[in-house]
This record gives C-alpha cells, structure tokens and sequence, in this order.
C-alpha cells in the first residue's frame, strides 16, 4: 500500500511574494486518514513552513475550517478517502482576508458576534439564589443554536457576505437568535434591534448554504427565517399596538 | 430605535410566496391549460362572470395577483441587486420593483371592480 494523493495547496507568503500559488504535495493515501492528517505529514516530513489552524482535530474547536475542491469543510472531519483519486485542492476559507497561507483573518466575525450580544441578559441586576431553573422542552428551544463552534465555514459559504462584507452574518445571528430562544433571558428587544438593522437579517436572502455546510448541523438560515417572521410581527405590532412600544 | 420599512415588504413578499405556491399552479393549469385543450369543459362566459361577481372571489383574485405581484418585486429586487450587482441602484430597482407591484395592484382592484359592475 504505497498509493499517494496530491494535495494543492494554495499557499501564501507575504514576505516572498504578494501573490498565492498552488505547491503541490504528495502525501501517502491512507483510508483513516482525513484532510488535516495530510496536512500534518506535510508540515512534519515535507515542508515545515506549511501554516494552518487546527486543534482538537475532533470536530469540537471549530479552527481546522477551510476550502477542499471549493467546499468549505473542516479539515478534520473530511476523509481523503471522499477525494480519491486526487489531486485535492486546499484553500484557505473562502471571504476572509488570509493572513498566511491556510490561516485566515476572523476579526470581523468576533467584532459582530459582540454586537449581537451572545450572552444572557436580564433586567434585574442581582441573580436568583440558586440557578434559573429550566425544563428539557426549554432547552430544546434553542439548544441546535447552541451547538456553534465558530469555525466559520457558513460565512464562507454565504454568498451574500461575500458581497456584503457588512452582513452580520449566519453564525451571529444564530447565536443571537440562541439567547433570544433562552427561557433566561431578557434582552431580545436589546439583540432584535441590532439583528434587524441594515447590516442584519434582511440581507439574507435565504440561499441556505450556511445550513448545508454546517458541520454541527446548526439551522443558521431558519434561525434568521425565524427572526424576519418575529420581526415583522413585532412590527406590525408596533402600529396596531403603539402603546406597548415602550 | 429606527423603523425599518423592510418588515413591510418581507410581510407582503412571504405571504405572496405561499399563496403564489399554492395557488397559481393550480389556477393556471385549470384556466391556461386544460380548459383551453378541451381536457375540462369549458364553463362558458356566463357562468365564469358570475363566480367573479361573487365577492369572495374577488377578494381572493385580488389577494392572489397583488400579492405574487410583490412577491416578485422583493425577488427580482435582490435578485438584481446581489446577482447583478448593481448595489448603487438600490434605492431606484426598490421603486421600479415596488412601484411595478403597486400599479400592478392598483390595475386589478379597478379592473375587478368594473368587471363585477357591468
């Protein structure tokens, strides 16, 4: 068992040169093998100046994502075996400014998913004695909105952040809409206002591929169908009912 | 906090998707295609103007048409606007999209009503 597999990486490196180029690697194929075990034969037998993320390499920390025949995919999570026979095309994640090689640039999403304020927020300022109790069925609510790992493969594969830098995005808003879902809180008047304005929910225009690519089966895109259904009633609601606005 | 009129159309374009999906295939299959082919007997003028007459049925021919008529709009808004990319435009695709769904509204309420006054 000697077959190998061609990995193309599209590779980056300021310092040389402005410009990306494709280096190719043979690797050995091996059936257990995934994407991020080729790239770490690569960086510890062939060319150590190879840079990526990666961590847990179980599927949990959300930082191996990146683009495998123009699919955006974790790298731990992707078999070589899917590709055979090869050549595999590696790119860094598509819509993100790459910083060097396969390592992109995220600032932008953590200074959004501030904005939608993903934490729980309540009016009154001294918490219960004890915990705040909640039911199975409570949990259930927002629970698949909460299974996000930040890794970012749905903003790569969303078109319309790709021509609307400014879009808040699927995985914010996901994770907005998971605390608006929460039994505890009680700030989704504070996050709709943020989730609704320009740069929010209704730019999306429903092509779903965040839910497609997501490999924590999170539902981005019915988390912001759900937010324009609420929204309109709220604001339809704010003309029939002006007295409740405040 | 500001007012966005987007719930507006997003309301009339969601409900014109679902009524559009329910009904239009329907409609245009009895109407357009098998009355025509002879596959239905026809129900003949009369009886036709009678059920338009029928106010019910008006309401529902002016919901229906209107309706998909803003539903296409927001579409063809976006799908101008993302798809052609013509960002700048936006203000000016908004009014003719809208503005198309709001004469093409304005037409059917007044031709369903002259047609039931004959």
């Amino acid at each position: 068992m000697n077959e190998q597999i061609t990995l193309e990486v599209l590779r980056y490196r300021p310092e040389e040169s402005s410009k990306q180029i494709y280096q190719s690697y043979d690797v050995p194929f091996k059936k257990e093998w995934v994407i991020l075990d080729a790239l770490n034969y690569i960086k510890d037998e062939l060319d150590g100046t190879l840079s990526y993320r990666w961590s847990c390499r179980m599927g949990v920390c959300g930082s191996c994502g990146m683009m495998v025949n123009g699919e955006p995919v974790l790298s731990c999570a992707s078999f070589l075996e899917t590709f055979h026979p090869g050549p595999i095309r590696i790119e860094p994640l598509e819509n993100f400014p790459v910083v060097r090689d396969l390592v992109s640039e995220m600032s932008d999403f953590m200074e959004k998913l501030e904005r939608v304020q993903p934490w729980l927020i309540r009016k009154d300022e001294d918490p219960p004695e004890g915990e705040y109790l909640q039911t199975p069925s409570q949990l259930m609510d927002y629970k698949n909105y909460s299974m996000c790992i930040n890794c970012m493969l749905c903003y790569s594969a969303c078109p319309v952040y790709g021509l609307e830098p400014s879009f808040l995005g699927p995985a914010a808003i996901a994770l907005g809409q998971r605390y608006n879902l929460d039994s505890r809180d009680q700030g989704e008047k504070i996050r709709n206002a943020v989730l609704s304005e320009d740069d929010g929910i209704w730019q999306c225009t429903l092509v779903g591929e965040c839910s497609a690519v997501c490999p924590k089966d999170v539902d981005p895109a019915a988390a912001i169908q759900r937010l324009k259904v609420s929204t309109t009633v709220d604001f339809f609601k704010s003309f029939l009912m002006p007295w409740q606005n405040r | 906090m500001r007012r966005h009129i987007e719930p507006f159309w997003w309301a009339l374009f969601s409900s014109g998707g679902t009524l559009a999906a329910f009904f239009l295939p329907v409609l245009i299959f009895i109407m357009g295609i098998a009355i025509p082919l002879g596959w239905i007997e026809s129900p003949g003028y009369e009886k036709l103007f009678a059920l338009v007459s029928n106010l019910h049925i008006r309401v529902f021919l002016f919901s229906l048409i209107s309706l998909s008529l803003f539903h296409w709009a927001h579409r063809f808004r976006f799908t101008l606007y993302d798809g052609l990319q013509l960002k700048h435009l936006n203000r000016l695709i908004a009014v003719l999209c809208y503005g198309s769904a709001i004469t093409g509204t304005l037409m059917t309420g007044y031709i369903l009503i002259i047609f039931s006054s004959h």
